[in-house]
C-alpha cells in the first residue's frame, strides 16, 4: 500500500524559506508546529536551533535556513516547525512558512538542473512545477545527514 | 495456526529453560551421582520438545527429543553417566541455544543442521546397548508376537527399559485409549491424560508421538506403552475417570518375549532423521511468512502489579476528588488533594520501578558454564564464586551489562590468573578465584569482578601506551599507578601485540567503559601483586532520577544529584591559574573549577563576580568544582533521550521536561573531567 501512493500518488507539503517554495514528502511528515519554546543545545551542530517538547517527547529542531546558508531572519507567527520522521529519526524543520500540500504528477517534476547556487544539488530530489511556480523537493536523508554545506562549497 | 501470537512466549519460556538445563548440567558435572539432575534436565528437554513441536520449530522439537532419549537411559541406570556423556549434552545445550537465538533474530531455526549431534547421541546409546547384549541375549525371541487389538510396535530402547524395569518391579503395559470423538480439545485431553499417567507411570512410547499427540495430529485415540507399579486396572480406572475419555484396553506385556536388537535401532533412528528432514523441509516453506516481531519483555511478580493497580485506582479516586473541589472551590480542600496526588504518584513510580526490576541472576547464570569452559580451554582450575545474584536492576541495565561483564571476567581468567605452576611458585592455590559480586549501595548497584591473579602491570602498560603514541615518555615518568591503570580503558590503547581468542589485556576494556558509561555508569581498577578488582557502578534505575536545577545564564540545566559531593560558595579571588587551569585550595586539597557557561557555550557572562556558586562533584574519588549562577533547586526528573539526530552530543547526557513544559538539558558531569 505504502509503495503505491509514494509512486503514484507523488504528495508533497510545501514550506517557504528565503522566497523559494520547497517539497517534502508526505509520508516523512508527522505534524506542523508553531513555533514553541526551543531549548539551545551546546556542542551541537552550528544549524541545530535546540529541542523542543513535542508533547512529551524532546525533540530536535533544524533551523534550515542555517542549514541552507540562508541569511537569518527574525521568527514570526508564520514560523513553523515541521516534524519529519525519517529512518526513526524524528526531528523538527524550522521554516518560514507552510500552509499547503501538493500532488505532482510525474511529469510535474523535473530532473535537477545543475544549479551552483545556495544549495548544493545533492540535497535536492527534484524540481517541482505547479502553475508558475518551482518547488524544490528535498531529499530529506541528505538534508538530515552530516555532511556539512559550508565543506562543500 | 497463526503461532506468531506465541512466538514471544515461547522464545522467554525457551531461553529460561535452556538457563536451567544449563545450570543443572554444570551441577551435574561436578556431582555424577545426583540423579534428580538427570531428571530435571529430563524435564526441561521434554518440556522443550513439547513447546518447540508445538511451535513447528522441528529441529529443536527432534534434538530434545534424542536427548530425551539418552536421558532417559541415564534415568533408568541403563547407561552410566560419563564426562563425554556430560560433554555432549553441553553441545546439544550449545546447539539449542543457537536454534532459539536464529528464531529470536529470524523467527526461524536457520539452517544449522545437528544430525552429528543425534549420531552422538545415539552412538551413547547403541555403545551401551552393545555392551549390554550379552546379558540380555538370554531374555529374547519373537518380537511379533505383541497380540490384541493394540497395535503399537516396542521399539528396541523402550524394550531395554521395560526389561529393567520388570527387574526393579515394575509392570509393563500397552494400553490404547480412546477419545470421544466429539472432543473439542484433543491435544489438551490427550494432555491430561499423560499428565495422570505421568503421576504414577513412566510412558515409554506413544503412537502417534508426542509431538503429533501435541499437535492434534491424531483420530480418535492413541497407544501408549507405560510402566508402573500399579496394576493394569487401577491404570484403565484412573483414565476412565477422565471425562470424554471413551474407552481404554490396556495389557501387560510380558517382558520376555521382548527382544533387544541393536541393528534394529540404527535403522528406525535412521528413518527417522529422514522424516525430519522432510519435515523441515516442508516446514522451511512455510515458515517464510514469520516475521519475528519481538519486544522486550519482563516476568512480572503479581504481588508488584496488584500494588500498581491499588495504586491506579487511588488515583481515579484522587482524580474524582479533585472534579469535586471544583463545585466547593475550597482552597483548603484543594491543597489536600494535591498532597494526597503527590504521595500516589510518588507510590507509583517506585511500584513501577520494582516493576521494571530483573534479580542480576539473569546475567550472571551464564557465567558458571563460560567460566567452565575458559579454564578448561586454558588448563586453567579457576574457581567461580557468585554473590548477591538477587541483587534488582533495571531491566534495560540487564541487557546491556553482560557483555561487558563477560569481557571483564575474561580477562580476569586469561590475564590475571596465572598458570597453576607459576600460582604455586607464589605460594598461592593452585585454584584461581574468580569473584563476582552485585550490592545496591544507595541509589546505585555495585558489580565487581574479582581476581586473584597476578594483577596489573603498570609498567608494561606504560610502555605499551608509549607505543601506542597514547602519551609520550615522560609523561609515563610522572604517571602515578592509578592514572596508568587508567590507560587500560583509552581506546587505541590495544593494538595488542598478542591478540588470542579470549581477550588481550586491555583489548576492548574501552568498550567496556564507553558501554557503562552509556548507561550512566562508572569503571574502575584496583590492582596489586596478589590480584585485580574491576568495580562497575550502575544507577538504580534509568528512567527517573534526582537532579539539581542550575541556571547558567538564562538557561536551565540538571546535574545529576548522585554525582554532587556539596555546593559551597568561593570567593574568585581565591582562585589560582595553574597552568591554564583555575584552581581554589578547598578543605586543604586542590580542587579544579570549571566554568559551566563555557563548557556549555554560554554568552552570557555573569561568573566574575565576587562569590561564585561552586557546585562540587565527584568522580570516582577525583572532584572538581563546576561554576554556576544560580541553584534553582531540587527536583525529580525524567531523563528522555536527545533522539537519534542529537546521538553522542558532548557534555549532555539528556534531556527532561520541566513542569512548565520546558526542556531542560542533563549535563553530563562524568564526561567533563
Amino acid at each position: 500500500m505504502a509503495e503505491k501512493i509514494t509512486t503514484t500518488d507523488n504528495q508533497y507539503v510545501l514550506f517557504k524559506l528565503d522566497n523559494e517554495y520547497y517539497g517534502i514528502d508526505i509520508l516523512h511528515v508527522e505534524t506542523i508546529e508553531k513555533v514553541m519554546d526551543i531549548t539551545r543545545v551546546p556542542h551541537a551542530a552550528h544549524y541545530v536551533e535546540g529541542v523542543i517538547n513535542l508533547r512529551g517527547e524532546v525533540v530536535p529542531v533544524i533551523n534550515l535556513r542555517k542549514r541552507f546558508n540562508l541569511p537569518q531572519e527574525e521568527l514570526n507567527d508564520e514560523s513553523r516547525i515541521i516534524i519529519i520522521s525519517v529512518e526513526e529519526m524524528v526531528v523538527g524543520l524550522l521554516v518560514d512558512a507552510s500552509s499547503e500540500v501538493l500532488h505532482f504528477d510525474f511529469d510535474a517534476i523535473d530532473e535537477v538542473p545543475n544549479f551552483s547556487d545556495k544549495l548544493k544539488n545533492d540535497y535536492v530530489k527534484g524540481i517541482g512545477k505547479n502553475e508558475d511556480r518551482i518547488i524544490i523537493l528535498l531529499d530529506l536523508k541528505k538534508v538530515l545527514g552530516n555532511t556539512d554545506i559550508n565543506e562543500e562549497m | 495456526m497463526d503461532m506468531n501470537q506465541y512466538l514471544e512466549i515461547f522464545i522467554e519460556e525457551s531461553k529460561e529453560h535452556l538457563e536451567n538445563m544449563n545450570q543443572s548440567l554444570l551441577e551435574l558435572e561436578n556431582n555424577h551421582e545426583e540423579m534428580s539432575l538427570v531428571h530435571e534436565i529430563f524435564r526441561i528437554a521434554h518440556t522443550l520438545k513439547g513447546m518447540s513441536a508445538t511451535m513447528g520449530f522441528n529441529k529443536v522439537a527432534n534434538l530434545t527429543h534424542e536427548m530425551e532419549n539418552v536421558l532417559q537411559s541415564l534415568r533408568s541406570n541403563e547407561i552410566e553417566l560419563s564426562e563425554n556423556i556430560v560433554d555432549v549434552l553441553f553441545e546439544c545445550l550449545d546447539t539449542l541455544e543457537g536454534y532459539i537465538n536464529q528464531i529470536i533474530n529470524s523467527g526461524e531455526e536457520g539452517d544449522f543442521e545437528s544430525d552429528y549431534l543425534v549420531k552422538k547421541l545415539n552412538q551413547i546409546l547403541q555403545g551401551e546397548d552393545e555392551s549390554r547384549n550379552d546379558t540380555k541375549e538370554e531374555i529374547s525371541n519373537s518380537t511379533e508376537a505383541i497380540n490384541g487389538d493394540i497395535h503399537i510396535e516396542v521399539e528396541e530402547f523402550s524394550k531395554n527399559v521395560a526389561v529393567t524395569a520388570a527387574a526393579q518391579g515394575y509392570n509393563c503395559y500397552k494400553m490404547q485409549v480412546d477419545l470421544n470423538p466429539n472432543c473439542m480439545l484433543k491435544s489438551a485431553r490427550a494432555f491430561i491424560i499423560f499428565n495422570t499417567l505421568e503421576k504414577d507411570c513412566e510412558i515409554l512410547k506413544s503412537n502417534p508421538p508426542v509431538e503429533d499427540i501435541e499437535d492434534e495430529k491424531f483420530d480418535a485415540g492413541f497407544e501408549l506403552i507405560i510402566i508402573s507399579k500399579l496394576d493394569g486396572e487401577t491404570v484403565r480406572k484412573k483414565i476412565m475417570n477422565i471425562s470424554e475419555v471413551e474407552n481404554v484396553l490396556i495389557e501387560e506385556i510380558d517382558v520376555t518375549e521382548l527382544n533387544v536388537q541393536t541393528e534394529d535401532i540404527e535403522i528406525v533412528d535412521e528413518e527417522k532423521t529422514e522424516d525430519n528432514k522432510k519435515d523441515e523441509s516442508n516446514e522451511k516453506t512455510s515458515n517464510k511468512s514469520k516475521k519475528p516481531r519481538l519486544g522486550k519483555t519482563v516476568r512480572v511478580d503479581i504481588d508488584r502489579l496488584d500494588n500498581l493497580m491499588n495504586l491506579v485506582s487511588e488515583l481515579i479516586i484522587t482524580r474524582s476528588r479533585l472534579e469535586d473541589i471544583d463545585d466547593s472551590g475550597k482552597k483548603h480542600n484543594m491543597n489536600e488533594a494535591i498532597e494526597y496526588l503527590g504521595r500516589i504518584t510518588t507510590s507509583l513510580h517506585d511500584a513501577v520501578m520494582k516493576v521494571r526490576m530483573v534479580p542480576i541472576e539473569r546475567v550472571f547464570n551464564r557465567f558458571p558454564r563460560m567460566v567452565r569452559d575458559l579454564s578448561k580451554e586454558l588448563g586453567k582450575e579457576i574457581s567461580l564464586v557468585m554473590l548477591g545474584e538477587e541483587t534488582e536492576v533495571d531491566r534495560t541495565v540487564i541487557d546491556e551489562i553482560g557483555d561487558p561483564l563477560i569481557h571483564l571476567i575474561r580477562n580476569s581468567i586469561d590475564h590475571g590468573i596465572e598458570e597453576p605452576e607459576t600460582r604455586k611458585k607464589h605460594g598461592k592455590p593452585e585454584i584461581g578465584t574468580v569473584k563476582l559480586i552485585a550490592y545496591p549501595d544507595g541509589n546505585s548497584v555495585v558489580i565487581e569482578v574479582e581476581d586473584d591473579g597476578q594483577g596489573i602491570n603498570i609498567e608494561k602498560v606504560k610502555a605499551k601506551a608509549i607505543k601506542n603514541g597514547l602519551i609520550t615518555e615522560e609523561q609515563a615518568e610522572i604517571m602515578d599507578e592509578k592514572e596508568a591503570v587508567n590507560l587500560l580503558f583509552k581506546s587505541g590503547f590495544s593494538t595488542a601485540d598478542k591478540i588470542s581468542d579470549i581477550s588481550g589485556r586491555g583489548v576492548g576494556l574501552d568498550v567496556v567503559k564507553t558501554k557503562i558509561e552509556a548507561l550512566g555508569g562508572l569503571v574502575e581498577v584496583k590492582t596489586s601483586q596478589s590480584g585485580s578488582t574491576f568495580t562497575i557502578r550502575l544507577p538504580l534505575t534509568l528512567a527517573i532520577i534526582q537532579a539539581l536545577l542550575v541556571n547558567v545564564g538564562l538557561e536551565k540545566y540538571a546535574i545529576p544529584l548522585n554525582s554532587i559531593k556539596e555546593i559551597v560558595t568561593i570567593d574568585s579571588k581565591t582562585i589560582r591559574k595553574i597552568q591554564e587551569q583555575e584552581v581554589v585550595l578547598y578543605r586543604n586539597t586542590t580542587l579544579p573549577i570549571l566554568r559551566m557557561n563555557k563548557i556549555l557555550q554560554v554568552d552570557v557572562d555573569g561568573q566574575n563576580e565576587e562569590d561564585l556558586i561552586v557546585v562540587v562533584v565527584k568522580k570516582g574519588d577525583k572532584t572538581a568544582g563546576f561554576v554556576v549562577d544560580n541553584l534553582i533547586g531540587q527536583q525529580e526528573i525524567v531523563i528522555k533521550s536527545l533522539g537519534k539526530y542529537l546521538l553522542g552530543i558532548k557534555a549532555i547526557a539528556g534531556a527532561t521536561i520541566l513542569g512548565n513544559g520546558q526542556v531542560a538539558l542533563i549535563v553530563d558531569i562524568n564526561s567533563l573531567f
